[in-house]
This record gives structure tokens, C-alpha cells and sequence, in this order.
């Protein structure tokens, strides 16, 4: 029943969309990691700007992605003024639109992570920095981000596994990426067992060599016990 | 459990899969329903078009009593086979590959596949443009499409996914084209729209629909209009090889509708254009 | 930009769209309640298997675990739609119905959103299972209580109560994954706005609307669970 001349030939072309998957995934972990971390510390802020991240995560996080991939890529190319404006360039390409609702996605969810774990540093240790006379960006950068960062990745790991599932739906905006040329074997073959089994077998691959280094970092960063 | 499975697998342990009648006084036929000018849903639900149309008139020239039901595009060869519905009335293009798996009728409507573009996009006028190509004709095929793969080298162009359309485009334009495929030809048209990709390739009677609502005002045709090949020489009702005497009576229907003008008056009513296959 | 015509199409008037959104918003919650029960149930299955269902069991709910979880949802809801019909074929013709039989969109994706669900739902019940101490169950039988009733009045409800905020969390991912059903062509929320958005070519607008209805639904549904928490958690607190 199973055909290993077919599982070969269909791992060889979904393997072709392993580059786009992995650099649609990068870049979007990346920057919207860095969003996160702007928006824990704003959510730190009183007022305005603390009102503004809670209202940024409750929009992110209490609507679907694809409705988010949507609306950025129809919605916001229905606009002339936005078609004529030095944006255009990015946001005309597929590539592009995917990377900025994933990254705005995964920034409302990881900068919740983030807040967890700035919460989480003793104030007892900013307090002995403070003594020790570090200025406020140094206190910041030595003291707190490294144990905040020890005591969320275990949480952002899960993160990374589940953005790098999200690239996905980057398929329904005509990339071709892994689960984008699944689909097209799919409606060529009618085959859905035997390329969902390959299909899957690269995300699991990818995903366990994720979590097996996020498991190693978090060694590295763990006192020693 | 799927209630319609556990139905037709009684029905079929009841009746016994080959049992078939030989006169056909009730005809099942399906349509996709979301597919304008050709099938669609209005508004309070009830199917419209040019099919739905078509099959009124073909059903009381072989007076049987004819309905008409939706189903997904996903499903809708398998359904027929499965017994699920006689017929299918879906803009169903005749081509080599579905000929393996069902019959056709003669074809009703023969709607050439077009590049469309928008104008002041770049892509207006190109080589070829208002001529027919008949892809059967491999010498007449190569030089229509040599230039037009010069033209066409790095544009952006979209299909809707699984159509002869996205076949054509792979067999003669890939690695030449950046095709997108989409999966509804809504989105093709609000990207064209947007000017997110250069230009699409689609049926002419669905683009012609697309140019006649407000938005869609500035797309024309471009390049040659193609025909035969892979695209195949037009929409025929589609049918299981094992009712013969069922395909005789559309033939014989459609052939009638043709000869009394009823089907170019439909086309011109549905289409805006007279799409009556040359017979 | 968008002037009160605009605002009119998602109205409830002759050219509004109001009563279709109204309706697929309706299709949205009535597949995740589908897909969320069956979630429930194969996640208590789960559950049990890796508590106390022997070797095989428990090795067989760790890999469904590993895989769903690690799977894209797209790819799941594609084996389930295109996947299901081959199965339901196949079986139907080994009982000698020759042909194709479909797996609806709605049943599909119910059932693909309910097992990728499960796998989470597992990992919910089983923590909440061990947070509930093996002595309750012991005192509950030498206070003479059959087996059924400790399971009934003493375990249930303190489960319940450890795995309720886990399975609210576990809800507002269904409703969200619900949106990938709409590639089976099922007319839910997000089905129906992207016709809107296509046919009426405002996009921004029937996105915008879209994602709001998503936001009343987790956010009331939402609610929902925090009430159904506080309830568990009546004369709890003040029992320290």
C-alpha cells in the first residue's frame, strides 16, 4: 500500500520548500522578537503606553493569524495612497505580507512571555546591582534581561515550534513553501496519507532540532545545581 | 458517521451497484454554484446562470424532469461516479485527463483561456493580442508563445489552483513566469486589482465578468486568445462512461439548442458574449 | 476612505451583509463547540493512556502528542478533508460500494481541529490529574464512598477545577483554528468575509469586521470560562 518510490519523489520536492519555510520562520522570530521586547518594557509604563500593548495583545491574540494574514494582505492593498507610498515595494510581495503578520503575531504572544519573565527577576538582584552602581541601561542589560530571558525561554521555545507551524499558512497567500507544495501534490495525486506523512516527518524533524537547542541554551543559562 | 455515506451504502447493498435504469424520465444534475456568469448562489440561496438556464431548456427538449443541485468543486468528478448525481453542469472543460475518468456530451459553451492585465500595468497589447491560437497546432502553438515567454520572464501571473489554466501555465511558461496560484479567482482579481501581480490567465467569460462590475473597469485582454491542448475545446456536460444513451440524449439537446439559436442567446444573456462552440 | 456606503455593507440592510456574518459567526461557534467536545473527550482518552494505560497505550498518546503538536494545523485539516474522503472510499468499497464518498467540510474539520485540540487537551487533563492528590481518593474510600461517587464528588470536581483554566486556553485556540476550515470551502466566519470582501472588493473593511466578531466571540466566551472558574473555585479560598 505504501510506495517508497512516491515517499522519496514527494520528500524530494517538499524539501524544496525548506529554505522559505526556514527564512519565513528566521525572520519573523526575530523581529517580532524584538517587538516583543519593546512591548514588555512599554507594558512596564504607566499609562498611555502600558494601554496601548494590553489593546495590542488582546487584538493579536484574541483573533485568528490567517485573519490577521489577511487583512494585511488584501486589506491594506486596497488603499491607493498605500500603493503609491515607499511601502508598496515590501508589502506588493506575498514574502513580505506573511513576514509582518507573523512577526506582529508572534510579538503579542512573546512579549507576554517576556513580561513573565521580567516579573520573575527577585528584586532582591536589582536592587544589589543598584548598589553596586550600575547605571540604569547597564543594571537592564547585565542583571535583568539575562535572567529574565533564563526564566522565559522554556515558554518562547514553545514559541519558535509554534511559529514555525504558523509559516504555513503563508501557503494561502500563494507561497510556496512546505505545506504550499503539500497541497499541490495533494491535488495532483490525491494521495493526502502518504504526503502528510512526509509533510509532517520535515516539521518534526525541523521542530525537535528547535527543541533540542532551546533545551541546550537553557543549560547553558541554568546555575549550576 | 457521515449520514449521505451510510445512505448510499445502504441503497447500494439494497439495489446492488450495477442495477440501472435505461430511460431517463428524472435527471440529477450538479453544478458548482460558484461560478458567475456560468453557475451561482443569489443572495436568498437559489442557483442562477447561464448552466442553470441551459439545463432548463435541454432538460424539456428530452422532457425529463431536471434537478439541479451545488457541490464543491473538490468533490465533484468523484461524486459523479459514486452515483451521487447523472450529470455535471459546471463549466466543466473537455480535456484528455477527466476523459480517462468520465464522458462528456458535446460541448455548449467554448470559452478561450486570455492573459488579462490592467491598464497603464505595462503589459497591454501584447504580441498576438486579438488572434486565436489553437494549441493543437504544435507550429502555430511555438510561435505564438516563443515571444510571449520573452514578454512574460519574471512577471507576476495568477491562476486559480487545479484549473487547465494552472496546467498551461506550467507546461509552457514555468521558470519563466512567477506564477501564483490562488484558490478562488476572486482573490486573482483583487490582486490584478491591486497591482500586486501583472497579470492573470483565466477563462475569457469569467475575465469579461470581472471587467463588467465597477472595479474591475480598467483590465483588457492581452496577447492571443488560446484554445485546444491542454486547455481542451470547451465545457461539455460531464457524465459516466456507463450511461451512453443518457449522453446521446444531451448530445442530441445541445445540438438542437445550437441549431434554433437558444445557446448563443443564452451566452449573449450570461456572457455579454456569443461563446457557442464552433461545431 | 471608507464613507457610509462602505458602513452600510456590513449592516443588516438590502445591501448589507450583516445577517450572512451573523449566521457563518453562528457556523464559527457551532464547530469549535463540535470540535472542542470530541477534543475533550479524546484528550481524557489521552490522558488516561499516559497515567495508567500500560505500555503501549501510553507509548501510543505520546506520539500522537509529539506529532500534533509539532505538525502544522493547515496540514492536518488537509488530511482530514482530502484524507477522509480516500478512507471513507476505500472502506466503502471493500463493503462493495464502488465510488467516492465525501467527508463534508463541516465533519472534516471538525474532526481535524478536535484532534489537534486533543493532544493539548491532553496535556491539560493529565496535569490537572496529578494535581489532585492520591490521598483525597483513599480518604474518600474509607469514608465508605463507592468508587463512582469518589470519582463523582470527590476527584471530579477538584480536576475540573486544576484543569479549567488550561481548557479555557484550550477553547480560544479551537475558535481560532476554526478560521482554517474556511480552505474546506465550510461558509464559517471567515469564509463568509472573505466572499464579502472579494464580491464587494472592500477588503479592509470585511477583514476588520471579521477579526472584531473573532474578538466577541473569545472575549464573551472568554468570560464564560472565568465565571465557570471562580465557580470551581467557590469556598476554596476562603477555606485555607
Amino acid at each position: 500500500m505504501i510506495d517508497p518510490a512516491f515517499l522519496t519523489d514527494t520528500i524530494g520536492q517538499l524539501l524544496g520548500g525548506l529554505p522559505l519555510t526556514l527564512s519565513l520562520s528566521a525572520i519573523s522570530i526575530l523581529a517580532g522578537g524584538v517587538l516583543a521586547l519593546a512591548l514588555a518594557l512599554l507594558r512596564r509604563s504607566s499609562g498611555i503606553g502600558s494601554l496601548f500593548v494590553r489593546a495590542y495583545v488582546f487584538v493579536f491574540r484574541g483573533s485568528p493569524l490567517l485573519v490577521q494574514i489577511f487583512l494585511i494582505y488584501y486589506g491594506l492593498s486596497q488603499f491607493p495612497a498605500l500603493r503609491h507610498s515607499v511601502l508598496w515595494p515590501f508589502l506588493r510581495q506575498p514574502y513580505w505580507c506573511a513576514v509582518l503578520a507573523l512577526a506582529l503575531n508572534t510579538a503579542a504572544y512573546a512579549s507576554e512571555i517576556i513580561r513573565g519573565g521580567l516579573i520573575a527577576v527577585p528584586s532582591g538582584m536589582i536592587e544589589a546591582g543598584r548598589a553596586l552602581g550600575l547605571s540604569p541601561f547597564r543594571l537592564f542589560r547585565l542583571i535583568v534581561l539575562p535572567l529574565a530571558v533564563r526564566q522565559a525561554l522554556p515558554a518562547y521555545g514553545n514559541e519558535i515550534v509554534i511559529m514555525v507551524k504558523s509559516t504555513a499558512l503563508a501557503s494561502i497567500i500563494t507561497l510556496m513553501e512546505i505545506t504550499g507544495i503539500a497541497h499541490q501534490i495533494i491535488g495532483d495525486t490525491f494521495r493526502s496519507f502518504e504526503v502528510f506523512l512526509c509533510a509532517g516527518a520535515i516539521y518534526l524533524a525541523l521542530n525537535s532540532l528547535i527543541a533540542r537547542g532551546v533545551w541546550l541554551i537553557e543549560r547553558r543559562l541554568s546555575p549550576i545545581v | 458517521m457521515n449520514a449521505k455515506f451510510a445512505c448510499s451504502l445502504a441503497l447500494a447493498l439494497l439495489l446492488g451497484v450495477s442495477a440501472q435504469a435505461k430511460d431517463w424520465p428524472k435527471i440529477k444534475i450538479a453544478t458548482e454554484g460558484a461560478f458567475p456568469p456560468y453557475n451561482m448562489q443569489n443572495a436568498d440561496g437559489k442557483l442562477a446562470g447561464f448552466e442553470i438556464d441551459l439545463a432548463a431548456d435541454l432538460c424539456k427538449r428530452m422532457k425529463a424532469e431536471c434537478e439541479v443541485v451545488a457541490q464543491d468543486w473538490d468533490g465533484i468528478l468523484p461524486g459523479l461516479n459514486a452515483g451521487k448525481y447523472d450529470a455535471i453542469m459546471a463549466a466543466l472543460s473537455i480535456t484528455p485527463k477527466r476523459m480517462e475518468v468520465i464522458a462528456f456530451s458535446v460541448p455548449y459553451v467554448s470559452s478561450p483561456t486570455v492573459l488579462a492585465t490592467t491598464k497603464g500595468g505595462g503589459m497591454e497589447n501584447l504580441p498576438g493580442t486579438g488572434t486565436r491560437i489553437n494549441l493543437d497546432d504544435d507550429a502555430a502553438a511555438r510561435a505564438a508563445i516563443e515571444p510571449l515567454r520573452a514578454k512574460l520572464k519574471g512577471k507576476a501571473i495568477g491562476v486559480q489552483v487545479s484549473t487547465i489554466q494552472a496546467d498551461f501555465m506550467n507546461s509552457y511558461f514555468k521558470g519563466v513566469a512567477d506564477v501564483r496560484v490562488y484558490k478562488t479567482a476572486e482573490e486573482f482579481n483583487l490582486d490584478l486589482e491591486a497591482g500586486r501581480i501583472d497579470a492573470i490567465l483565466a477563462a475569457a467569460a469569467n475575465v469579461k465578468a470581472a471587467m463588467d462590475t465597477p472595479q474591475g473597469k480598467d483590465i483588457v485582454f492581452t496577447g492571443p486568445a488560446f484554445g485546444g491542448g491542454p486547455i481542451g475545446i470547451g465545457s461539455g456536460v460531464g457524465l459516466r462512461k456507463s450511461d451512453p444513451e443518457l449522453k446521446g440524449m444531451f448530445d442530441t439537446a445541445i445540438k438542437a439548442a445550437t441549431a434554433d439559436g437558444t445557446l448563443a442567446r443564452l451566452s449573449n444573456q450570461w456572457f455579454k458574449l456569443d461563446l457557442t462552440p464552433p461545431s | 476612505m471608507m464613507g457610509l456606503p462602505s458602513l452600510a455593507l456590513t449592516g443588516f440592510g438590502p445591501t448589507g451583509w450583516g445577517a450572512q456574518l451573523l449566521w457563518a459567526a453562528g457556523m464559527t461557534v457551532a464547530v469549535s463547540v463540535t470540535a472542542f467536545a470530541i477534543g475533550l473527550a479524546i484528550g481524557g482518552l489521552g490522558a488516561w493512556a499516559k497515567l495508567s494505560g500500560g505500555r503501549v497505550a501510553g507509548w501510543l498518546a505520546t506520539a500522537y502528542t509529539t506529532v500534533l503538536r509539532g505538525v502544522p494545523d493547515l496540514l492536518v485539516i488537509y488530511l482530514f478533508y482530502f484524507g477522509g474522503s480516500q478512507v471513507l472510499t476505500s472502506i466503502g468499497r471493500w463493503m462493495g460500494h464502488d465510488g467516492f464518498v465525501g467527508l463534508n467540510g463541516f465533519t472534516a474539520g471538525a474532526l481535524a481541529v478536535a484532534v489537534v485540540s486533543g493532544a493539548y487537551q491532553t496535556e491539560v487533563i493529565r496535569g490537572a490529574v496529578g494535581a489532585v492528590s492520591r490521598g483525597q481518593g483513599e480518604a474518600g474510600r474509607t469514608l465508605g464512598l463507592s468508587r463512582w461517587r469518589v470519582l463523582r464528588h470527590v476527584l471530579a470536581p477538584q480536576i475540573l477545577r486544576a484543569a479549567l483554566p488550561g481548557m479555557g486556553n484550550v477553547w480560544q485556540l479551537v475558535v481560532k483554528e476554526s478560521a482554517l476550515i474556511s480552505v474546506t470551502g465550510l461558509v464559517e466566519l471567515l469564509r463568509q468575509v472573505s466572499v464579502a470582501a472579494g464580491s464587494t472588493r472592500e477588503p479592509f473593511l470585511f477583514y476588520v469586521t471579521g477579526a472584531a466578531l473573532y474578538l466577541v466571540i473569545t472575549s464573551m466566551s472568554g468570560a464564560l470560562f472565568q465565571a465557570a472558574e471562580r465557580h470551581s473555585r467557590r469556598g476554596w479560598t476562603a477555606a485555607r
